[in-house]
Order: structure tokens, then sequence, then C-alpha cells
């Protein structure tokens, strides 16, 4: 007899819906909790390139001489987060500009349109794009074609008879505010 | 024998309840109606995901997913491994069949209307692997870490530069710096081979486990609609009367289907092959034209063709309103007439988006916006028997000065700009003037970089193209 009431009394016990909607909550909360638990490193590697902010560093690109007033050449500099498997994309390319005694101006390659590597044409005195037609003047001002605006440049600057450009960050073509 | 087999076949459909999973699966009943031919495409975009699984893996057995040597291994794929290039040209061709045959499926499905009650999430779960093929697609394209591979990394980061106010960041993230470097191939190698086919497979086993809850849907006849108080009960009925078991009354055609799929895409790869690999990715070599693989030409296109002031919203808000329009249909159509006959605007929208990325597509392999580096300066033969200096002078200008990359003149030259063949016919010394000297929309004005005297030398040449004397 009081066997069959035991019984009885663990059938109520396993059938309480307030005990049911309980451990439902409770599962449901650990299960999130587990996933929290082993969620930061994930979220650490993918957003890995976000939290990594390399300071933009001076690279020379040759001496003074090596540059002629009035001539646009084609550098490339060490990028300022290199690691040792970047291989050839440690380096990034730009067109370099002699203005003057010490005067400089260093375009990006990359057209302000979508990014497609500009060309200079000397003779014609223009950058042209390959990809969809984009015109630049010598000193990087838009002369046709769908860019939003110009050039952007890299900071530039003479020291001790070296040109120096600054490794900056690929710009990259936001929305016009 | 036989009963010894029989019974090592009962053991095993005991334990593991073989007919129970087929029955429910491959012997699963479908309207007579719909073994048809048209009904193939959706198992023949599966028999291109196993192509590129298969293919995949083993490209993943020799592909080395490393900034500094993937594209040694990959010419290694191409030149020295054994088989390699028909490897890689299956998987290439594995993926335009997946893209060619998804949209095949898409537009079926679209013009029978197969996505209206009770198939809404099908439709949506099939806009979501769209999504993700495409994404496939792009992404495999750059692990062939060529020249054109590193650049497009730089267009796919401008296009999300784009986005409002979060754009720097993520365009940042995608190529994982702020320069294209060590972490940009690891990246899209994780997305491509772990993230997006994750992604993929779980949606194709939702996406197939629908069929098979919602049954596939009949083909539709003219006249007969779709309500959702009455369909579920309309296609029971249905079954009941006509159903066959998919396997084989149905699926036969997939079959054949699938093997005619994997003999054309096989034939390709072989005698067509992958495209060549361009030069290596060296950021700081100019020389490279980036452009996509053929299914986003039209694209590519439509970034040179629309008006430079509301690309930015195109950008950003064209695939949004493209997404939300596809996940709208089955929402805004749940019930009504299937049959395309009693859909007019269907076929004509179906008719109209073929027919624009058709176009986009073909002017974008033209791609006559761009200049064109590589036509051959024109000859002095250009000038007929005589010519004077100031004449002579112009032609020399015209090579020099970048007019021939935009302008045709007797079949040299690019085609951004007028033909300029016969320009005498159409405008006087002093209209091309004022042409030469501001420009115009698309051309730069070279009024600062030529001279008075070399304005007039260049007009003085153009003026020599007429039309031939009848």
């Amino acid at each position: 007899m009081s066997h069959d009431t035991n019984q009885e009394e663990q059938l109520q016990e396993v059938d309480d819906p307030s005990r049911r909607d309980f451990l439902t909550k409770v599962s449901l909360t650990l299960s999130g909790l587990i996933g929290v638990v082993i969620a930061p490193p994930l979220l650490a590697a993918l957003s890995q390139p976000l939290l990594d902010n390399p300071v933009p560093q001076w690279r020379d690109v040759g001496a003074l001489e090596d540059f002629q007033i009035s001539e646009t050449v084609l550098i490339n500099f060490e990028n300022s987060d290199v690691i040792a498997w970047s291989g050839k994309t440690g380096r990034t390319g730009a067109w370099l500009r002699r203005l003057g005694e010490e005067e400089f101006e260093a375009f990006t390659l990359n057209c302000a349109h979508l990014g497609c590597p500009v060309r200079w044409e000397p003779k014609a005195d223009l950058f042209l794009c390959p990809c969809h037609g984009g015109v630049y003047y010598k000193d990087g001002t838009v002369a046709g074609g769908p860019p939003p605006h110009a050039l952007p440049k890299y900071p530039v600057k003479v020291t001790k008879g070296r040109v120096l450009v600054k490794a900056e960050p690929v710009p990259i073509t936001t929305m016009k505010a | 024998m036989k009963r010894w087999f029989k019974k090592f076949y009962d053991f095993l459909d005991d334990r593991l309840g073989i007919m129970t999973v087929l029955e429910a699966t491959a012997l699963h009943k479908v309207p007579k109606s719909s073994g048809r031919w048209s009904y193939v495409f959706g198992s023949a975009t599966l028999t291109c995901l196993v192509i590129q699984v298969v293919t995949g893996v083993a490209l993943a057995l020799l592909y080395q997913p490393s900034t500094e040597t993937a594209y040694e291994s990959l010419q290694w794929i191409s030149n020295s491994a054994p088989l390699g290039a028909w490897l890689r040209g299956l998987h290439y061709f594995g993926a335009s069949g997946m893209v060619v045959m998804m949209m095949c499926h898409m537009v079926r499905v679209y013009l029978m209307a197969a996505y209206k009650y009770p198939r809404e999430m099908s439709w949506l779960t099939g806009v979501a692997l769209l999504g993700l093929t495409v994404s496939m697609a792009f992404t495999g394209q750059l692990l062939r870490w060529d020249d054109v591979g590193v650049w497009s990394t730089y267009v796919a980061a401008e296009q999300m530069g784009r986005i409002p106010v979060v754009g720097k960041f993520v365009a940042y993230l995608l190529i994982g710096g702020e320069t294209v470097g060590g972490h940009t191939l690891s990246r899209f190698f994780a997305y491509h081979v772990f993230v997006l086919p994750g992604l993929l497979f779980s949606l194709v086993g939702v996406h197939l486990y629908l069929v098979l809850r919602h049954g596939i849907s009949e083909p539709p006849v003219v006249g007969e609609t779709v309500d959702p108080e009455t369909y579920r009960e309309k296609y029971e009925k249905l079954i009941k009367k006509t159903g066959v078991p998919f396997f084989p009354d149905a699926a036969w055609r997939d079959i054949v289907f699938a093997l005619l799929v994997v003999l054309v895409l096989s034939a390709l790869a072989v005698m067509v092959g992958a495209p060549a690999l361009g030069g290596p990715p060296d950021p700081t070599k100019i020389d490279v034209t980036p452009g996509p693989d053929w299914y986003l030409v039209w694209i590519f296109a439509l970034y040179a063709l629309m008006p430079p002031g509301i690309e930015d919203y195109v950008i950003v808000g064209g695939p949004l309103v493209g997404v939300i329009v596809l996940l709208a249909i089955p929402f805004l159509a749940p019930r009504g007439e299937r049959h395309v006959l009693r859909r007019p605007w269907a076929a004509i929208g179906v008719v109209l988006s073929v027919g624009i990325v058709g176009a986009l597509t073909v002017i974008g392999f033209k791609a006559p916006w761009s200049p064109n580096f590589n036509a051959e300066p024109l000859p002095v033969a250009v000038l007929g028997e005589s010519f004077d200096h100031d004449q002579a002078r112009g032609l020399d200008l015209f090579n020099t000065k970048g007019c021939l990359y935009c302008h045709d003149i007797g079949g040299h030259g690019g085609h951004r700009g007028p033909n300029l063949t016969e320009v005498n016919e159409r405008l006087d010394r002093d209209e091309l003037i004022v042409r030469i000297v501001n420009g115009g929309k698309f051309m730069p004005a070279y009024g600062g970089s030529l001279s008075k005297e070399e304005i007039e030398q260049l007009a003085s040449f153009l003026l020599t193209k007429k039309a031939p004397v009848k």
C-alpha cells in the first residue's frame, strides 16, 4: 500500500506543470549560457580586423633626387601591418608626383569609384581606370566618368633628402553624407 | 544463400529502419502530372552542388590557403598536378552550372507559381540559397588569388563601403584589415569552405524537407486557383487518385538530366578548362583589369552605366530592394491562379528580367566604357595621300594624348566617346575646339594640358575625317 502511494506521488511530481515549466526555462537558459561561454573566441576571431589598429608608419620610398619635378611615377612601400605570411600583399603601390623642390603628392592606386587600379598615362597627363572608365587629371581631380570624388592621397614628407610616404589604410569611398 | 541475404536485410531494416526512411523520402507519393521535364532543374542544381562538394574537397587536398603561396599552388594545380586542370575546370563549370540550373529552377517555380500557399517557406529558403550560391561563386573567384582576385577584393570592399554609417568597418572586416594582406585570403577561404557551405547545407536540408512536408507542387491548370482553405484537402485527394512513388516514376527524369549535366560540365572542364590565372597577387602592379566571372558581369556593367548621382543608393539599396521583393512574392500573392496564362505580368516580369540581365551581360563583356589600352596607334595612312604638317601633328596628338583610348577612328580605338571616323560631317572647327577644351561628362577637359596650337592641330586632324566621297 505504502509502495503504491509512493509511485503515485512520483507520477504527480513528474506531471507537475509548474515543475516542467521551470525545467524548460532552466534548460533554455543553460543552453544559452553554453553559447555565451563559447562565443567570445569566435567573436574575437571574426572581428579581429577591427580590433587590430596598426599605427600608420612612414615608409622610405627613395631619395629626393630619384624623382623628377612634374613627373608621376609608380612607387611601392610596405604596409603598416605586415605579417609573416603576407607575401606580395605586404606592399601597397601609389602614384608619386613631384610638384616642386620638396613638394610631393602620393595618389592611391585605388580608383575612388570601386577601387580598381588606376593607370597613369604620362603623355595624356591623365589617370585612367580600366574598370568603368573613370578619368582623373594629374592633380587627382575627376576629369570624367563615374568616380564620386578625387583620387585619395597618402601623406608625403621629405626628411633629410629622403621621401617618406605614410602607409595609411587603403581608402574606402563611403556614402556621401 | 537467398534466405541468408533476406535474414541479413531484415536485421538491417529492423535496426536501421531503412524502409521507413525510404518510404518517407524516395518513395513518397507525387502527383503523376508532376513527372515533367520542367521539374528537373531543382535536382540538377543539387547535382551541381554535389559536384562542387566533391571537386571542392579534392581541390582543398591540393590548395595552399595562404596569401603567400595560394597563387603558386593554383598554378601547380593547373599545370602539373595529375588531372589538376580537369579538376579546376570541373569546379569552375560546376559553379557556372549551379548558377544556371538554379536560375532555371527559380524561373520554373515562379512561372508555375509554386511559391503560393503552402510552399511560401520553400520559396524563401530558395531565395536564401540563391544568395548563398552567389556568395560562394564570388568568394571562390577570389581564391584564385591572382591579380584579378586581389583587386576584386578591393572592389568588393568598396561596395561594402557604401553601406550607410558602418560601411567602412564592414569593408575592412571583409578584407581582414585596413589593406589587402596576410589575413585576407584566410578569411575568404574560411567563408568559402566552412561558413557558407555550412549555411548552404542546412538550408538545402530545410528546402528538401519542405518538399516532403508539403509535397511537390502539381503543374498548374488554367482556371484552378489556390485557396488556403481547401488547397491541402485537394492536394491530398490528388495524391490519393494519381499519386506515384517519386522513385523511380518521377526521379528517372532527374537522373537522366543529372547525367546530361555531368557530361556537359565534364566536357567543358576538359575541353575549355577553367579561366587562365592572371598575374601574381601583387597589389603594387597596375596592369590589371579586374572583373567578375560571367554571372556577375551584368552588375559590373550596371556600375558603369548608371548615373553616378544615384550610385550610392543603388549599390546598397539595389540588392536590398531586390531581396525584399523576392522575399515578398509569396506573401503578396499566396492564393489565386497559378497558370502563367492567367498571370501575364509574371511572364512579362521574367522576360524583362532575363532580357535586362542578358543585355547588361553582353554589354559588360564588351565594356565600351573602359579605355581601350590595347588600341594600336593610328597609322599615318589614315590621313590619306596629301596632308599638311598640322594634320600630321594632330594625328600624333590623337595617338599620344589618350584620345584613342576612348574614340574610334576607322575601327581603331575605344568606345567610351563618340566614333570620330566621320566627325567632320557633324562638327566644325570651332565646335571641335570647344569640346576638346571643355571636355564632357566622360571626357577630360584638355584646355589645361594642351597648348592652343596643339588644340588647333588636333582639330585640323579631326577635320580630315569626312564621309567617303560617293
